[in-house]
């Protein structure tokens, strides 16, 4: 997917103006934030299984190559076939090839963000096979042909009545004069109008949220069962995973599921979680005949023994952007590629480069309420520092930002002038904004005021004010 | 050289050492070949049969499921008419196999001889499924269900109804002693390991979306309804 994360600014500015969006990202809150934390209040061990989930990880990225290796030996022996891709490019041919043996016309397709990463879906239209999307979020943006604004809500975006507007004008064989108001009458004509493809579908592919080393199982994670019926009813069944994706046994995958659903939905399971391992047995009488695992390096293995590291412990659970009041403001489409959120704007620069996404990390007000709620404790505003950080060491940051930050060094490096300085400042300030209590307009502030206005100080620095409360003992 | 090459020198690349080896090799092996459990939440600690059976009963509710309780495996046919009956649904089921024929006995329909029985897994045309499961978890309300040539995985999303089997002595606390059992008895005679089915489904509830502006609706693209029956055994 071409990232459009350069013009972030731009993005957010649209999305803010926009009042459908606006209107949608408001579900966010009720939809998420609450039903997570009720759930978690329901679960006394939860921050200790957060610790849990963190090692199991970290264990898992510091002998990667040693759990990809069992993955690889366990799906050979199952019946299966793992695929180890580089690139998006070679993912995507991996993929396009298995689709031709098998002269496949269609495919359905479960959720998957490695999917999207890949650019998945256009490559296969362009060499002719037509990609299906089963989740009804993915169904619902792949008719608009947007990409998703959310990784587990992709259409989070979108309201009921331009939903309607979709399926009126892709659903010509339906009765034009239908109801379409309730979420009930979008749901069943989904499912109706899906059934139909499952069955005939050639290749069923579909995402993981665990590859298991010690079993060669990969792992989905649902709550419409519409991953389920994509693997059941292909006739090959294709999993497209980040290599990151493993973990070492199934008790390993228990401990991270009590944490997965409820940092994502707010529930305590999801209602599907489906271990897939090989095709059909000789005496089953359904599922797949083939089992592929294609296997997605794309930088990963670069960020390991990096600062970027603990990224790779990311489970997509989307906590941190149901939490973030930068995403609640502009959405997901804003952050210009695959990955929104929090999450994305560690993410993004990683996988595709700081010059093509470097406003992403400072796309954040540090308020921390990412990594307070992440389940694997991903330090989040920390990375976002890194990636400023190298920005700025790159030459890439603005030349106004670099300007302001060496005469803001100046003085933070010479501590009495600083005082002096902010002494002198606050004081004017203060007096000149008595009256009011704030300032419309400020000079080199005009990117503050031009939206809010400015609050005038009070007259004292925190500096003074600090030092007078110590002399007086009542600091604490 | 070939994509795996490159990628696992990456990997070691970036760690800072090559392939392991000897001790630190056998540990992960050993890692493997014996899982260890995490924590495991207190929920379910110190509960017998019937604790267990009372939570899961709580939780598969709670989580949009109906249950139904009955005194032996010979009355799930009326049962299963009677839940038909009550929720308005035809009288037509579709059994899995493992219910027609099993060491464990079989379903007798002759008691409800208005319901129309079927065996097989499913073309997507039925309207109600009946399946054994594996395992019934406690902790959270959900069914451990397994493929096998007995019990095919299209009786558990394709119907618009699926209704379970649960045995009491099925019942477990946490997903780690579901798991346990499931590798007891699929112990290789070998003693080497397990043997994996093809699929292993954890289903807590009836299919749900909430894609439609967040809210919840049951019957995404599985089953509307998951009806419980549990049976004293």
């Amino acid at each position: 997917m071409q990232s459009t994360s350069r013009q972030f600014k731009d993005n957010a500015h649209r999305a803010l103006n926009d009042a459908t969006l606006q209107r949608a990202l408001g579900n966010v809150k009720t939809g998420f934030q609450e039903k997570r934390a009720q759930v978690v209040s329901e679960l006394p061990e939860f921050e200790a299984l957060r610790d849990a989930g963190r090692d199991i990880k970290n264990h898992v990225l510091a002998n990667l190559d040693f759990y990809l290796e069992r993955f690889e030996e366990n799906v050979t022996a199952n019946g299966g076939h793992v695929h180890w891709c580089r690139t998006p490019a070679e993912a995507r041919e991996t993929i396009l090839e298995i689709c031709r043996r098998r002269e496949a016309k269609t495919v359905t397709k479960g959720k998957s963000m490695v999917a999207e990463e890949i650019g998945l879906n256009d490559y296969l239209e362009e060499h002719g096979v037509e990609p299906i999307e089963t989740d009804l979020g993915e169904y619902i943006i792949q008719l608009r042909h947007e990409p998703p604004s959310h990784i587990i809500a992709p259409a989070i975006h979108v309201t009921r009545e331009q939903i309607a507007e979709d399926f009126r004008r892709h659903h010509t064989d339906l009765d034009p004069n239908r109801r379409l108001e309730e979420p009930r009458d979008f749901t069943d004509e989904a499912r109706a109008k899906l059934r139909e493809r499952y069955f005939a579908a050639d290749v069923g592919i579909t995402g993981a949220n665990f590859l298991i080393a010690e079993t060669g199982s990969t792992v989905i994670v649902t709550n419409e069962g519409n991953g389920d019926m994509t693997q059941l009813l292909g006739k090959a069944h294709v999993v497209v995973a980040s290599l990151e994706k493993i973990v070492p046994t199934l008790e390993d995958a228990s401990t991270i599921l009590r944490l997965l659903a409820r940092s994502a939905t707010g529930q305590e399971m999801s209602v599907y979680t489906s271990f897939s391992t090989g095709p059909k047995r000789d005496a089953d009488m359904d599922g797949p005949e083939e089992f592929h695992v294609v296997l997605l390096d794309n930088g990963r293995s670069a960020m390991l023994g990096t600062e970027f590291q603990d990224m790779l412990r990311c489970i997509r659970c989307a906590a941190c952007m149901n939490h973030c009041p930068v995403y609640a403001a502009v959405g997901g489409h804003a952050y210009g590629w695959v990955y929104p959120g929090p999450m994305g704007s560690v993410l993004t620069p990683s996988l595709i480069g700081v010059e093509e996404a470097g406003h992403l990390p400072n796309a954040s007000t540090f308020c921390g309420r990412c990594e307070s709620v992440c389940p694997m404790r991903i330090p989040l505003p920390k990375m976002m520092r890194h990636y400023r950080q190298r920005e700025f060491e790159k030459g890439l940051s603005p030349q106004k930002a670099r300007a302001g930050l060496s005469v803001w060094s100046y003085f933070a490096t010479r501590p009495s002038l600083y005082r002096l300085a902010t002494r002198v400042a606050t004081g004017l300030l203060g007096r000149m904004g008595r009256g009011k209590g704030r300032f419309s307009s400020l000079p080199l502030a005009g990117g503050w005021t031009s939206v809010r206005d400015m609050p005038a100080p009070e007259g004292r620095t925190f500096h003074d004010l600090y030092k007078e409360r110590a002399a007086a003992g009542t600091r604490s | 050289m070939s994509a795996r090459d490159d990628i696992l020198g990456s990997i070691r690349k970036s760690l800072g050492r090559s392939a392991l080896a000897g001790d630190d090799a056998a540990q992960l092996h050993q890692r493997l070949g014996r899982p260890q459990r995490n924590l495991i939440p207190d929920r379910t600690a110190g509960r017998d049969t019937a604790g267990l059976t009372a939570l899961f009963m709580d939780k598969a509710r709670e989580f949009a499921c109906t249950v139904d309780e009955v005194d032996s495996f010979e009355a799930v046919p009326e049962a299963v008419r009677a839940y038909l009956s009550r929720e308005n649904l035809p009288a037509r089921v579709v059994q899995a196999p493992a219910l027609a024929d099993s060491p464990d006995g079989a379903l007798d329909w002759s008691a409800a001889p208005t319901v129309e029985v079927k065996t097989g897994t499913s073309d997507g045309s039925e309207d109600t499924s009946v399946t054994p499961v594996f395992a019934a978890i406690a902790e959270t309300g959900t069914l451990m269900l397994t493929s096998d040539a007995a019990t095919p995985t299209g009786l558990n999303f394709l119907p618009e109804n699926h209704i379970a089997l649960v045995r009491r002595s099925q019942m477990v606390g946490p997903l780690e002693d579901a798991w346990a059992r499931f590798r007891a008895a699929r112990a290789k005679a070998d003693g080497d390991g397990f043997g994996m089915p093809r699929t292993v489904n954890l289903i807590t509830g009836p299919s749900r979306t909430g894609d439609i502006e967040q809210k919840i609706q049951m019957g995404a693209h599985g089953p509307r309804r998951l009806h419980v029956i549990i049976v004293a055994d």
